[in-house]
């Protein structure tokens, strides 16, 4: 008795269950960025503009994009993008740390992020004993002649992503 | 159980002729048109063929209407005017009657195709250039697809009253003065038909549901649910990131107002986006309007344009697309949720069943 | 501080009892409130409400995420973003919509099975009152739901029923300017019709649909025969295992059980109508955009509030204003106005009988007089059936007080 009670009980419930299974994913979607932000999430920039060791700030997916053509005297680094005989800095615009966007120093080379005082040279590799542990972030790109398109994935980005130069964004 | 379910009959009555009266009967009487008498006029789509047959049929009704409105008239001066309302009426039928008479006369003429490019390239695409330039307050459709957009016989009375054959003409005193007017008896029988033959031969592909809005709806309608104005798709443009505006589209704004403001003095109002319209309308009303606006809507300023059933479907389903674009998905989804909550009913019986069994 | 078990495991079964009194809430609330056993589904109508209502806060918190509310961005967040981008959002406003029209549905159930079954007196009351509480605060969160997707008919009704507080010769202009914030329904009207509607009306309805539930603590509820039950009786005699014998079920989970039955036939003609028929609830009209300079051909409210817009219309603007007035409040006076000494069913009541389905017909007729054009003979079967419709009222105390005592 007892047994066939608990059984019809417990199967409407698991079945009602289910069904809020089924609601919740409708609401997890509902929850996902709209498709016209993930459309939106492809920025073309020029780089043939930019001058020597002059910061250049873009925006992508509502990030700060830091482009910095590099001077002769700059250090080179395999994290450069490289188009002809210009090296070019490429990175996210916000410290690993927690997210400030730290201030480019053009007298000691250096970003300075004012939040938690972490530093990043000019190949945006963190300097250690600070708070941030991760060089500044490569956004995707494909070199597209003297354009990148940010967003999307090249061979150069792939390149330095599987050298582990750079995290995923 | 028996009585619980008599009950249930009376609630389900009760429910069933409510939903009657506010939802079918209502809109019924609501949208019907009736003619002066006071009887029913049955507005119907004829396939998207164009022959003369929905004016031929408005003008009956006006006929009829001034007749039995003259036989009950007391009033002298109400009486005279009403009087030369119904000859100019019977003026009309007979001239839209000759009109029509003779377009399908023309159209029975066999084309010929190479003429018609040569007909096509002098006297066409001057205007129908591609360059989306406004014209006498529109621009000239871009003609790609024209000859499978368009029904023949329309198009032959396009070339040869345009006004007429869009069933705008009680807006010109002369149709001559239409924007298109200018190739009214420009060309004779052969030449008009050498024009569609070419139309229908080498400009017959078969369209996209977007590239027959584009040609035959958007010099008039934006679709901004799909980033589209009366000069076509916008572009895309980049904000300046220092000032956070974006110029070009600033730029790209203004001349959408002024080609909008162009069609608004032509039509007396912009026509309306129609990004929603496949829900704001009864697919009823969308057949029948497309195929002669001024049969459901007396004297609007929205032409004819002549599509055929195959372009017509493919406007519909460009409006579907974008103005109800989760009908693929309720479709989907429906049956699992329906069939979930069968079951769940089943399950709740039993359990229902179990508890009440020994109540009574 | 009361006793309580020094050694109970933290959040065992003892430990909650201790400081929550799990158990007795459980009695209280649901194995041992007790239900009369002689009903039938329309008694599963307040669950269903219940239901229902969880729906609309469901859907209604979804929509919340991304609806705007600003005159530009309205439209168009509800049928471009909602519709095309948010994924499910069509499903969420299909419930929405379709969920608000079937609340009212459920809710004149709801209402005319009280009246059939004699269930707001002697005792009943408040439980009537609250019950029509509901209505109103529900009518009003309709209204202010119905101004959110700023389409054709959210501006023009919010133009005319704000026109109404102007209180016809009155001519207060600036009270119905002070409503709205404007001249017209503009940007402050929507601003605060969007805090009703998602703030302050769902708040009061929470408290409302608590109150409505503690007054039938009380005076218990009805029966299909109006008998008068000895619940403590009837109690102790389902404790003792007497079910046969015994008038009462508990709520759960022997009333529950034929709740959820009920509520599931009920789901699977809601979600056929969120899938399959939804235009009813979303009105073609609503798809055109709000236009302040062009009225749509036929104007006319939502299904449910048809029968008093009909009250309203066929008399000059202050009469009908008045009669527009005691329609709304009238049905909150019915345990007043029914003088008889009975609780039964209507058909054991005399001429109560025939005015309940005179009652029923009339508001049927307004209903449907409501949304046709006003017009020849609609305008004249309006006018009969909206003086009918207090005819009925003011006949009510007088055929009531002739009703006779049924002998058990």
């Amino acid at each position: 008795m007892s047994t066939r009670r608990n059984f019809m009980g417990m199967a409407l419930g698991g079945f009602t269950a289910l069904g809020a299974v089924g609601g919740l994913y409708a609401a997890k979607r509902t929850w996902e960025p709209l498709p016209s932000v993930k459309a939106a999430g492809f920025t073309t920039i020029d780089l043939s503009e930019a001058k020597a060791g002059e910061l250049v700030t873009e925006k992508w997916r509502g990030k700060p994009i830091f482009v910095l053509k590099k001077t002769d005297d700059m250090p080179y680094h395999d994290r450069d993008v490289v188009i002809g005989s210009d090296r070019y800095l490429i990175t996210v615009g916000l410290c690993t740390h927690l997210g400030c966007i730290p201030a480019y120093n053009s007298s000691d080379k250096m970003f300075n992020c004012a939040c938690h005082g972490g530093k990043f040279d000019v190949s945006g590799i963190n300097l250690p004993g600070l708070p941030p542990s991760f060089p500044l972030d490569i956004p995707p790109f494909r070199i597209e002649g003297t354009k990148l398109v940010l967003g999307e994935k090249g061979t150069e980005y792939n390149k330095m992503l599987a050298d582990k130069l750079t995290r995923k964004v | 159980m028996n009585k619980e379910l008599q009950i249930f009959a009376v609630v389900a009555f009760f429910t069933g002729l409510l939903y009657w009266g506010v939802e079918p009967f209502a809109h019924h009487e609501m949208h019907k048109k009736v003619d002066a008498k006071g009887e029913e006029i049955h507005i119907e789509s004829h396939g998207f063929t164009y022959d003369g047959t929905t004016e031929a049929k408005a003008l009956e009704v006006a006929v009829s209407d001034l007749e039995f409105k003259l036989s009950t008239e007391e009033n002298a001066t109400l009486k005279s005017s009403l009087e030369e309302k119904l000859v100019k009426a019977k003026a009309q039928q007979t001239k839209k009657a000759n009109f029509w008479k003779e377009v399908v006369e023309t159209a029975q003429l066999k084309g010929n195709v190479a003429q018609g490019e040569t007909e096509f390239t002098s006297n066409c695409t001057g205007c129908h250039n591609g360059m989306g330039m406004n014209m006498g307050g529109v621009i000239p459709p871009n003609l790609d697809h024209a000859g499978s957009l368009y029904d023949k016989k329309y198009l032959v009375a396009l070339l040869k009253d345009p006004a007429m054959a869009s069933n705008v003409d009680h807006k010109y005193s002369d149709t001559s003065t239409h924007p298109m007017g200018s190739i009214k008896g420009a060309l004779n029988s052969q030449q008009i038909v050498d024009i569609v033959a070419y139309l229908k031969a080498k400009k017959g592909a078969e369209p996209t549901a977007k590239q027959a809005f584009m040609e035959a709806c958007v010099r008039c309608h934006a679709m901004r649910y799909d980033k589209v104005t009366q000069l076509g798709d916008t572009p895309k443009t980049k904000e300046n990131i220092k000032t956070g505006h974006d110029i070009e589209a600033m730029k790209y704004a203004q001349k959408v107002a002024e080609e909008q403001a162009m069609l608004a003095d032509y039509l007396g109002k912009l026509p309306p986006d129609l990004s929603m319209i496949i829900r704001a309308r009864s697919e009823h009303f969308m057949e029948t309007f497309i195929e002669d606006p001024q049969t459901q809507l007396a004297g609007t300023s929205m032409p004819r344009v002549g599509l055929s059933e195959a372009g017509y479907e493919k406007v519909h389903e460009y409006l579907s697309d974008i103005g109800d674009p989760s009908k693929p998905a309720r479709e989907i989804v429906a049956p699992w949720v329906i069939g979930f909550f069968l079951i769940f009913t089943l399950l709740a019986y039993f359990w229902k069943k179990f508890h009440w069994r020994d109540l009574h | 501080m009361a006793k309580f078990d020094e050694k109970a495991k933290p959040f065992s079964k003892q430990w909650l009892d201790d400081r929550l009194a799990i158990t007795t809430v459980m009695k209280v609330l649901n194995i041992e409130y007790w239900i009369p056993k002689n009903i039938n589904f329309l008694w599963a109508m307040g669950m269903i409400l219940a239901a229902t209502f969880g729906m609309l806060v469901i859907s209604g918190i979804f929509l919340l995420m991304y609806y705007v509310p600003t005159v530009e961005g309205a439209f168009d967040s509800v049928n471009y973003t909602i519709m095309t981008e948010v994924g499910y959002g069509w499903l969420w406003r299909h419930i929405h919509g379709v969920g608000a029209s079937l609340v009212f549905l459920i809710i004149y159930i709801h209402l005319f099975t009280g009246i059939y079954y004699g269930s707001y007196k002697r005792g009943r009351e408040m439980i009537w009152l609250s019950g029509m509480l509901l209505f109103v605060l529900f009518s009003a969160e309709a209204f202010s739901g119905y101004m959110l997707p700023w389409g054709q008919m959210s501006y023009w009704a919010g133009m005319v029923i704000t026109n109404l507080f102007a209180g016809g010769s009155l001519e207060a202009t600036g009270f119905v300017e002070w409503i709205r914030g404007d001249y017209v329904p503009a940007q402050a009207f929507l601003g605060r019709f969007f805090m009703l509607h998602v703030l302050l009306l769902p708040l009061v309805i929470i408290g409302g649909i608590g109150f409505h539930f503690a007054t039938l603590r009380l005076p218990h509820v009805n029966n299909q025969d109006g008998e008068e039950i000895d619940f403590e009786a009837s109690a102790k005699l389902w404790k003792e295992g007497k079910k046969k014998e015994s008038q009462v079920i508990p709520f759960h989970p022997v009333f529950l059980s034929k709740d959820v039955f009920i509520m599931g036939i009920y789901f699977i003609l809601f979600f056929y109508l969120v899938f399959y028929n939804f235009e009813f609830a979303m009105d073609p009209v609503n798809f055109d955009p709000a236009d302040g300079l062009k009225t749509p051909a036929h104007i006319y409210p939502e299904w449910y509030f048809l029968w008093s817009y009909e009250i309203l219309r066929p008399f000059p603007t202050d009469l009908g204003l008045i009669a527009f007035g005691i329609a709304q409040v009238i049905f909150l006076a019915l345990p007043f106005l029914d003088r008889s000494p009975n609780v039964a069913p209507a058909s054991r009541r005399g001429l109560f009988k025939f005015w309940f389905w005179a009652l029923l017909l009339d508001v049927l007729v307004l209903t449907f007089m409501g949304k046709l054009p006003p017009q020849g003979i609609w305008n004249t079967i309006g006018f009969i059936a909206a003086v009918m419709f207090f005819v009925l009222w003011v006949a009510l105390p007088f055929i009531t007080k002739l009703e006779k005592k049924i002998e058990e």
